[in-house]
């Protein structure tokens, strides 16, 4: 494998590799974060990064960027060493990083946001406004980026955010840049157009190191994946050469059988059994029109649809979130007063909600207190919460959930994204629902922990209660017995059990008939339907 | 909130340019967002009229800009603090302090009833004053930066032991006996006005440009909008803030020169109780207490706002003994006013 596009620089024909790294070794105290890593960019080359939390991508990323020091090994961008720590100039004109994390301030305008820092020469020089849009405005331009320079960031749409982003990130000179995660956020729609970007920017030359969790886009995107494990180098392939099964392998060091979500047993009993969930004509204004489900004890049941089709907040209506304008929801025969997050979970929802930082976790509190949230009335008499029965109750739910924490008491924000999630998950079991409505349960989460997650899913539904699963992630998707699509605000389709990727992904995307828009999605659909091959 | 963001993508996505359009609108009103407490201050004018004939006068209107003054120069320390997302609660103290320890180093040491060290020459009070400044400004940025103290507390404890400091050092009592560098800025007028308020044109303007037109006073913004990203452009976070603490710091030092000198003594309780109205002043003018908002322009109009509603209350005979219920009234009303005028949250 190793002498493939990411050998090293041999012949004196072959461009020296925009990013290359030998032997890097890094360790925080006790643990070590990478042991004796590598990693080598092409000229021009989508390299994806690949690994379960905890892996050391983070580690080699911050190390590349020249934010931390390795504590042994060497690093080269295009041949020549790697300049001081510290010369944060001249590590941005070598390697740009796009983080997880936005850091576009959205109080300023986006021509401020790209020339941060520098939007003047000189420090006591002042800054020419109608310049620097101009600037600012070029430099979009040259990425065909279109969005007005004077308007405020926070003004904009998450993927807008990104391309900005990536544009200051590349104005500063360099031909190798780093995403980290960067698909988190955006719907499909969103990926298909950040991912059209990034391949035109392939096209002028830059290299990119892609980090993602979703495997199906390495594929759709890059042509060399590298693979760490437990802080180390695994594996360098062709992205052609290894499939999903192989792929997954390296990553968790295990033979994966059970990639794609448990088959589950037969289903045909499912329409005898009682309805645990019924929606009628529910109407949100501006958001859904005349939504009906209804979802049966012991079923699992999708809501699909784009960012924009409402799905989300359909599911979070029935946890209370939103007030119907039309419309009623029903848990076992009791109706739910919408907009009432209390009635909601006095009938009996539990919600595992989109975005765990923002909706799901206090997260400087403990895992026992976040996991315990929504049911301290059960924790001790007269409205007291009994510490001994909350450590009890918590560690229930770690064991059930199996929550890697080193202790009940541990704060949230001290575990990896994916225990994180199990605790939401959890708070949201905790009061034994009838319904469980999960919002994209696994975003952001590895595969071991999305796999876990969705098989206690299903096993909710097992033991005689529903779950609705709201997501646009093919993988989510695959446990339900059967999935409802949403496009637009409007139920549009529904599959049962067996559906094929591309349908489902056509009517996600609103994509009828022949009018097929030129976007990557059926492709792509259907090579992930031959990759999980069900 | 996340109901709201995925409303508007649709939007975008389909309807690009009209999409495009709305934003243009909506930048161009939020250029004239620091200027939403103008009309307020129009009306209050009206209403001076209407209530006394003796508000329209030069006199009066000099006499409310003189006594906003020191006031206005802790809201312009205050405003640069809060956008870049701190706190500093002790400049109430340090006007008070500042003055009284640079008097007590330069006052001879007998012959008077303020007996002071005479350790410097006269003629240094001013600097030594600045100074003081300086030092507090520097030893809160410290234990907030250096040591990771929670700066709300950090600055409330300074408050309180600055305050005690002055009432030790000056026994109490006010200081009347000043030399006369000290008192020169306070009590003098330039061209008619008195140049406190030529001084605080100045440095407002001073701010307000380095704010809109410089790095790094745009740098301000970011760190109070997102210390994280701020700091992977490239900006010196911590260095940035401590100066702006210790800038702070010095204003109100030299509110407490301007004041002395207004009053001709430094009184024990000097700006005793100051901190909430230029809390409230700054807020009011649009600044935001989570830091990242807000402009210099918008803080000196919340100070302005405030000053003469005092003022038209006092021509209209208000019982004094309402005053500070007004007062508080006042500041509710004003905030309300302005995140309407504004169309944006203080949260």
């Amino acid at each position: 494998m190793a002498d493939t596009a990411t050998g090293p620089a041999t012949g004196p024909g072959t461009p020296a590799p925009v990013a290359d790294a030998t032997g890097i070794s890094k360790r925080f105290g006790a643990t070590v974060a990478l042991r004796d890593a590598r990693i080598t960019v092409a000229p021009g080359e989508a390299h994806a990064l690949v690994g379960r939390n905890g892996a050391g991508k983070s580690t080699l990323v911050s190390v590349l960027t020249g934010l931390q020091q390795p504590d042994s090994g060497t690093l080269r961008f295009s041949g020549a060493p790697a300049p001081a720590l510290g010369d944060i100039d001249a590590w941005r004109s070598r390697v740009a990083c796009v983080y997880q994390h936005s850091t576009v301030i959205g109080d300023l305008t986006v021509a401020e946001n790209l020339f941060l820092n520098r939007q003047s020469a000189g420090v006591v020089q002042p800054i020419r406004w109608k310049q620097l849009r101009r600037r600012a405005e070029e430099l979009l331009g040259e990425y065909g980026v279109a969005v007005d320079p004077a308007a405020r960031a926070r003004e904009l749409t998450v993927e807008q955010r990104q391309f900005i982003e990536i544009a200051r990130a590349l104005s500063f000179g360099a031909r190798f840049i780093i995403l980290d995660e960067p698909t988190a956020k955006l719907d499909a729609r969103g990926i298909n157009r950040l991912f059209d970007k990034l391949r035109d920017l392939q096209r002028q030359g830059v290299a990119f190191l892609f980090i993602s969790h979703h495997l199906q886009e390495v594929y759709d995107l890059c042509t060399t994946v590298t693979v760490y494990r437990d802080a180390a180098h695994i594996l360098t392939a062709p992205v052609a050469e290894l499939g999903h099964r192989a792929l997954v392998e390296a990553m968790t060091g295990e033979s994966a059988s059970t990639v794609t979500a448990p088959a589950g047993g037969p289903m045909a009993s499912r329409s005898g059994s009682a309805e645990l969930l019924a929606i009628s004509g529910l109407t949100l204004t501006g958001v859904c029109e005349d939504v009906s489900l209804s979802v049966r004890s012991g079923e699992v049941v999708g809501l699909a649809g784009a960012t924009a089709s409402g799905n989300v907040q359909v599911g979070e209506a029935i946890a209370g979130l939103h007030r119907a304008d039309e419309g009623r929801i029903t848990v076992g025969g009791r109706s739910v007063r919408t907009g009432s997050v209390p009635s909601a979970l006095a009938v009996g929802v539990g919600l595992v909600p989109e975005d765990r930082h923002l909706q799901g976790l206090v997260t400087n509190r403990s895992v026992a207190e976040n996991a315990t949230l929504t049911v301290t009335d059960q924790l001790g008499p007269f409205g007291t919460v009994l510490p001994a029965r909350t450590k009890a109750f918590a560690g229930r739910m770690i064991r059930d959930l199996d929550i890697k924490t080193p202790g009940a008491a541990t704060p949230v924000s001290a575990l990896s994204g994916g225990n994180q999630q199990k605790v939401v998950v959890a708070r949201a079991l905790a009061t034994d629902p009838h319904v469980l409505v999960a919002i994209r349960p696994t975003n952001g989460v590895d595969v071991k922990s999305k796999e876990f997650l969705l098989r206690r899913i299903r096993q909710v539904a097992d033991g005689g209660k529903a779950a609705l699963i709201v997501s646009d992630e093919l993988d989510d998707l695959k446990v339900c017995d059967r999935v409802v699509v949403m496009f637009h605000g409007r139920l549009v389709a529904e599959f049962d059990r067996g559906w094929k990727d591309d349908a489902l992904v056509a009517a996600i995307e609103g994509v009828t008939g022949d009018t097929v828009p030129a976007t990557a999605s059926p492709a792509s659909a259907s090579t992930a339907a031959d990759e999980h091959g069900r | 909130m996340s109901a709201t963001t995925d409303l508007t993508e649709p939007i975008v996505s389909t309807a690009e340019p009209a999409a495009a359009d709305a934003k243009r609108r909506r930048v161009d009103l939020g250029r004239f967002r620091d200027l939403s407490l103008v009309p307020a201050i129009l009306v209050l004018c009206l209403i001076g009229f209407i209530v006394s004939p003796a508000f329209l006068t030069a006199d009066n209107l000099i006499g409310v800009a003189q006594q906003s003054t020191e006031l206005s120069l802790l809201v312009l320390a205050t405003a640069l603090i809060l956008i870049c997302g701190r706190m500093d609660l002790s400049l109430e103290s340090t006007i008070g302090v500042a003055p009284v320890i640079a008097v007590w180093l330069v006052l001879p040491t007998s012959g008077a009833r303020f007996t002071g060290l005479g350790l410097l020459p006269e003629w240094t009070a001013v600097p030594l004053c600045l100074l003081v400044g300086v030092v507090i400004g520097a030893v809160n940025g410290f234990l907030i930066l250096k040591l990771r103290l929670n700066g709300f507390i950090v600055t409330l404890g300074m408050l309180t032991m600055l305050r005690g400091l002055q009432v030790a050092l000056s026994e109490g009592q006010s200081i009347v006996e000043l030399p006369s560098s000290f008192t020169y800025l306070g009590k003098s007028s330039w061209l008619g006005i008195p140049a406190a308020i030529w001084i605080c044109v100045v440095l407002f303007a001073l701010g307000g440009s380095a704010l809109a037109w410089l790095r790094h006073g745009r740098a301000l913004y970011a760190i109070g909008g997102n210390p994280e990203a701020a700091r992977t452009a490239g900006i010196r976070v911590d260095r940035i803030v401590w100066i702006v603490l210790i800038l702070g710091s010095v204003l109100a030092a030299f509110a407490g020169i301007l004041y002395s000198g207004h009053y001709g003594s430094i009184s024990a309780t000097q700006g005793s109780g100051w901190i909430f109205q230029v809390f409230a002043a700054t807020v009011i003018g649009g600044v935001s207490l989570n830091g990242g908002k807000g402009s210099i322009f918008g803080a000196l109009t919340g100070v302005l706002t405030l000053q003469l509603v005092v003022n038209v209350m006092t021509l209209a005979g208000v019982p004094p003994l309402w005053n500070q219920f007004l007062n508080g009234a006042i500041i509710i009303v004003a905030l309300i006013i302005s995140r309407f005028a504004s169309g944006e949250k203080q949260e």
